[in-house]
């Protein structure tokens, strides 16, 4: 019975305010109001420079002044740009876009390859060395990365691989955080009794990790393949203290190369090239284009990945 | 018991114990032996070379090992510019970690305030500019400091005051302007991990807060953030190491029209300088070195103030 006459009057609550309840839940109305406009206000914050750079090579370098910033010119400005591009260099853009595709795909299949077997067995077995392994890896992993591009040039002098794709693959495919989060990855989420069993039926280690470790690590293989191949699209201060022939520039070095060389962002910069802010603009788009459309769909790996961390209650 | 029994009784343990201690073993080796050589070739080896190196010289195009002594970290840090580096290191340091962990938290925490459609579409405009970093990074910054392209506009020219991007873009203000760099293309990406990391936080633990007469703030202050608290260590670490080697942003801002910048405003700079320019690889490795023990010691003070590796070392 009294069931029944919660049930009416909630019935009598009118949609409106229904809809507010459901609004501003267990805030009030200022502190609403305040929440929306701090996440409206970072939102154009973040999201602005990437939508007027979408618009940017739409227009023509004048009308980046004239027109407002977030207006769209024509599509066919979007071509000649791209045609302008294309004049620099004998079409460098399209080779640096190549250069980036291969060193970047590279990279992280050999990144993936080591570390996902490296940190299956450090959170699986113990081995003589496992304590040293972890130790040397969570130190490689906080250490500043550039501190080491100087000795690791030396290292690839050493060796004669200098100004060949390999020095910047290699040291990119060393990927010491992508052992630590497949570690926590298996520590967490391979129960031991489920490797122990498939040793009882006669499992070798190799299959152990093939049939049970790898299908249950779908989710870290998406999360580090996502975070090398992100690391290395957008790789700088390697490439470029390892690599000297513009040929084989990746897409950040050629970015860098347009910007100096032409007068791409700074049109008293005086040259022949039509190498404007459109054409600089339409650089960096194709440049971030990629990474971007794999962020909008790898978000989840991130956040689910973010529980692999552990906060172990 | 019949011989067949037998036989099975006593061979299987046997058997067993022959495998778990033999083969896994050795199969975990061999699982960790292509790390193992990439560790040694990629990681160790160039810190230990960057180590012998700094306390070398060159006699005749030939290092000689220990040679040097401390003269190489001499030349380093008594060069005209290493203070200066230094000094714009750490002022920049001084603003984009505390923003960035300030602005992080702030969001995170508001976010997960509510899972709705809009807090979801938020959080995706916040995670995207992760896309972009180094040269490409900088070119949007030059356009969106540019009163004249930018379509932050409105707040440059009639809140700040500014016509002119060489009025922004200047030497003074390259702390606050890297800081700012730093947050809009990193900010994203930890926003995604803290709030991962929120959604890992119990039901129970929150309703109980609730029912104990925690309003908002307190929740997400007293209960929320000490629950994250190894997530944000985690990046006080990273963002510290990712800081300390600033190049592209100092070495390419100054294309923007009308500013000037000095080719030596990182240490990570004036390493290449002494490498490339200078041919000094002893004090490059110097300075390497330095940057370093930076890192090191900042990260270890992280972890030895926030017990950060507790439950790894526990579970070892």
């Amino acid at each position: 019975m009294t069931i029944h006459v919660l049930d009416l009057t909630s019935k009598r609550q009118n949609p409106v305010e229904r809809l507010y309840q459901r609004l501003l839940g267990n805030m009030s109305l200022s502190e609403f109001v305040l929440w929306l406009l701090v996440l409206i206000a970072f939102g154009l914050f973040f999201g602005l420079p990437l939508i007027w750079l979408l618009l940017a090579p739409s227009k023509l370098d004048n009308e980046l002044l004239s027109l407002p910033p977030l207006s769209f010119g024509s599509f066919d400005n979007y071509i000649r740009a791209w045609n302008n591009l294309n004049v620099y260099d004998d079409g460098a853009l399209v080779r640096w876009g190549l250069n980036s595709l291969f060193y970047t795909l590279t990279s992280l299949i050999i990144s993936v390859a080591i570390s996902v077997p490296a940190g299956y067995a450090l959170a699986t077995a113990k081995f003589a060395g496992r304590r040293v392994i972890l130790w040397t890896t969570l130190i490689t992993m906080i250490l500043p990365g550039s501190a080491l591009v100087l000795p690791l040039f030396l290292e690839m002098n050493a060796v004669r691989l200098v100004n060949t794709p390999w020095s910047v693959i290699l040291p990119a495919a060393f990927f010491p955080f992508g052992v630590y989060l497949a570690f926590i990855y298996f520590a967490n989420f391979l129960p031991n009794d489920l490797l122990s069993a498939g040793r009882v039926d006669g499992c070798s280690e190799w299959q152990l990790f093939r049939y049970i470790g790898l299908p249950l690590a779908r989710t870290l293989l998406g999360l580090l393949a996502f975070l090398s191949f992100t690391a290395n699209w957008n790789s700088y201060f390697l490439p470029f203290v390892m690599l000297n022939n513009s040929e084989l520039f990746n897409l950040p070095l050629g970015l860098k190369a347009l910007m100096a060389g032409t007068s791409a962002i700074n049109p008293t910069f005086a040259t022949d090239l039509p190498i404007k802010r459109p054409e600089a603009a339409l650089t960096g788009l194709l440049m971030v284009l990629p990474v971007a459309i794999v962020f909008i769909f790898s978000q989840r790996y991130v956040i689910s990945g973010a529980l692999t961390g552990g906060i172990k209650e | 018991m019949t011989a067949s029994e037998t036989r099975y009784e006593t061979a299987a343990p046997m058997a067993r114990t022959a495998k778990s201690k033999r083969s896994p073993f050795q199969a975990a080796h061999l699982f960790v032996l292509p790390y193992v050589v990439f560790l040694l070739a990629f990681g160790v080896g160039p810190g230990i070379y960057a180590l012998l190196v700094s306390f070398s010289k060159t006699v005749g195009g030939r290092p000689q090992l220990f040679q040097a002594g401390l003269s190489n970290y001499v030349t380093a840090f008594t060069d005209f510019r290493f203070g200066s580096t230094i000094e714009n290191m750490l002022q920049f340091l001084l603003i984009a970690i505390p923003m960035g962990i300030i602005g992080v938290l702030l969001l995170s925490l508001l976010l997960h305030e509510r899972k709705n459609w809009f807090s979801t579409t938020m959080r995706t405009i916040y995670f995207v500019p992760g896309a972009v970093a180094g040269p490409a990074l900088v070119l949007i910054a030059i356009f969106m400091f540019d009163p004249n392209v930018s379509p932050f506009d409105g707040l440059l020219r009639d809140v700040l005051g500014y016509e002119q991007v060489r009025e922004i873009v200047r030497e003074r203000n390259f702390p606050l302007l890297f800081a700012i760099i730093a947050f809009f293309g990193g900010a994203g990406g930890w926003i995604a991990i803290f709030y991962g990391a929120l959604n890992g936080i119990s039901n129970e633990i929150v309703e109980a807060a609730i029912i104990d007469g925690c309003n908002n703030l307190q929740l997400a202050l007293r209960i929320k953030m000490p629950l994250i608290r190894p997530y944000i260590a985690y990046m006080l670490i990273l963002t510290f190491a990712g800081n300390v080697q600033l190049f592209a942003e100092p070495q390419l801002i100054g294309r923007a029209p009308g500013s000037t910048v000095s080719a030596y405003w990182s240490p990570n700079q004036l390493g290449y300088a002494f490498a490339f320019e200078l041919g000094n690889f002893g004090a490059a490795a110097a300075l390497s070195m330095l940057l370093l023990v930076i890192g090191i010691v900042g990260a270890f003070i992280i972890i030895r103030a926030t017990n950060l590796f507790r439950t790894e070392a526990g579970g070892d």
